[in-house]
């Protein structure tokens, strides 16, 4: 999934949203002094490789109600973590799913952001995929945030 | 970024169909909102500003391309900690003045801060976890992401 110096470029003046004008990608090409054709035939092979993985509005969860969450994890039996993640994943609850490596006093391996508009619907949500995983998987845990302690953007800068 | 729910009358149906529809995606084209509005039988200048308007609102708290992080260049890890309640602020403290300290949550666990690790390589990642070690004379557990999988979220509007 490589990216070139003008890719970097369009990911560093459109990390932070597009303009909600009628051309905005004519606008963020004015920007860069590209073409619009050729900013958006670059941006559409970026979606194709991956890179963009969408382009969309992200609702804010909390003002829309969606205002609890805890961070579920899972010992799921190796042999079938993937095909078991990838069903976890694709639940319309679960906002991030991931394998990680398990630790001392730490046995989960699948990791899954659930969200709801209570802590209840969270674990309501949390015993569907407790029966999806079913036997393969032999602890579970949920992890509430109590605090932000700290929240920092990622971002990338346009030049090297 | 808002984290209040806002009162559900603030929203009207048009509103909730473009929340709904766009989570979706949004298409590249020279006027891409057109394109939207038709599909939600609605007119460009007037998707054009809802969307604003739902910004405003704090409804919305990204509109534009999401990128792949790693695709992006740059190394990512989750940690974690386990600090005694007595040390919990200046653990804290020492831990968000390193750069590399992107997001940092405190649980309900054994494991009690949780953090995410962002530097341009690898090596970066090992470095500032190594120096939190140090500084703190404490464990960072290392969680690296092994696999990720395609999320299928939505927020019902």
């Amino acid at each position: 999934m490589s990216i070139d110096a003008i890719d970097r470029r369009i990911i560093a003046a459109t990390q932070a949203g597009l303009p909600v004008t009628s051309e905005p990608y004519a606008e963020i090409a004015g920007q860069l002094g590209l073409d619009v054709e050729v900013l958006m035939a670059r941006m559409r092979a970026m979606q194709e490789r991956g890179v963009i993985r969408r382009i969309a509005l992200a609702p804010n969860h909390y003002a829309l109600g969606m205002t609890a969450n805890g961070m579920s994890v899972w010992d799921v039996q190796d042999d079938r973590a993937t095909e078991l993640g990838a069903q976890v994943g694709a639940l319309d609850f679960v906002s991030h799913c991931y394998l990680r490596p398990r630790a001392e006093g730490w046995p989960y391996n699948l990791f899954a952001m659930v969200h709801g508009s209570s802590r209840d619907e969270v674990e309501a949500k949390r015993a569907v995929i407790s029966d999806l995983l079913g036997p393969a998987c032999r602890a579970k845990d949920i992890l509430y945030s109590t605090r932000i302690l700290k929240k920092t953007g990622l971002r990338i800068r346009g030049e090297g | 970024m808002r984290r209040a729910p806002l009162s559900p009358d603030v929203l009207d149906a048009e509103d909730r169909k473009i929340l709904n529809a766009l989570q979706d995606g949004f298409p590249i084209a020279p006027h891409p909102f057109a394109v939207a509005a038709e599909q939600l039988g609605l007119e460009e200048k007037d998707l054009i500003t809802r969307i604003r308007h739902l910004r405003e609102l704090g409804a919305i708290t990204r509109f534009g391309p999401f990128y792949d992080a790693a695709a992006m260049g740059g190394a990512f890890c989750l940690c974690a900690m386990e600090v005694p309640e007595a040390e919990f602020e200046q653990v804290m403290t020492l831990v968000n003045a390193h750069p590399e300290v992107a997001h940092n949550y405190e649980r309900t666990h054994r494991l009690n801060m949780w953090f995410v690790l962002a530097a341009e390589t690898l090596e970066g990642i090992t470095q500032a976890a190594d120096a939190i070690e140090r500084e703190t004379g404490m464990c960072v557990h290392r969680f690296p992401k092994l696999e990720e999988f395609f999320i299928g979220f939505r927020v019902p509007a």
